[in-house]
């Protein structure tokens, strides 16, 4: 299990390698890789910047990844989470889950960024066309989020 | 008491953080709330709908009707959007 948060990219190859090597125990990994897009609603992104509560942060981020253990079945477990400025295409987020068999690693890695979705304190701050603006919290998010509450 | 404003919230109090002394009477996060709202015109319009504030005290999500001390530190934060 690791959680990270870090300003700097992340190889996800390299990462996933990481993950799995020397571990003849898994047979599945999984992984969710989040990017900045250039559109938001109407308005044309010309770069975000993520703030987030250094401390919480990782405190959030180790508590989702510890209940995605809980509920399945994983040999490892892995999120890194940027903050800073990030640009259109810039990778945001990876989650990744490791199982023995493919079923646990897919519903775990779904898991872990409905999640931190609406637990880990991050923002977002888009220049947009209109000057910089924070991005709302979606109700789909939570809905997201709260569908796992019914499932195991 | 340290107190930590974050995204929007922080931009109409004016500052990420304050250091406050816990006034008598204020016992739970709510009158916490009700309190900061009068230190300025930002802090009011900050805290004027408390549906789109969370409040963590020391790094964990708490409900308005928890304790609090002088010696914790407390974030107040809209909604998260990150991932």
């Amino acid at each position: 299990m690791a959680v990270r948060v870090q300003r700097e990219d992340f190889d996800i190859g390299a990462e996933l390698d990481a993950l799995t090597r020397g571990r003849h125990d898994i047979g599945a990994v999984t992984s969710f890789v989040g990017l900045v897009r250039d559109i938001a609603g109407d308005s044309k992104i010309g770069a975000m910047t993520l703030e987030h509560y250094p401390g919480m942060t990782e405190k959030e981020l180790a508590r989702v990844e510890a209940e995605a253990n809980a509920r399945w079945q994983l040999s490892a477990t892995l999120i890194v989470h940027r903050f800073g400025r990030l640009e259109p295409g810039d990778r945001i987020v990876l989650c990744a889950a490791a199982s023995p068999h493919r079923e646990q690693a897919f519903e775990a890695c779904h898991f872990l960024i409905d999640w931190l979705k609406t637990s880990a304190p991050f923002w977002k701050l888009e220049d947009t066309d209109n000057g910089p603006q924070w991005v709302a919290a979606k109700d789909s998010d939570d809905a997201a989020a709260a569908r796992w509450n019914n499932s195991r | 008491m340290k107190v930590l404003w974050f995204a929007w919230l922080r931009t109409r109090v004016g500052t990420g953080e304050e250091t406050i002394a816990l006034p008598d009477g204020v016992t739970d996060v709510g009158g916490l709330l009700d309190f900061l709202a009068q230190r300025s015109p930002g802090h009011a319009e900050a805290l004027k709908n408390r549906n789109v504030v969370r409040v963590a005290v020391n790094q964990t999500y708490v409900k308005p009707d928890h304790a609090i001390t002088d010696g914790d530190e407390v974030a107040i934060f809209p909604p998260v959007t990150g991932g």
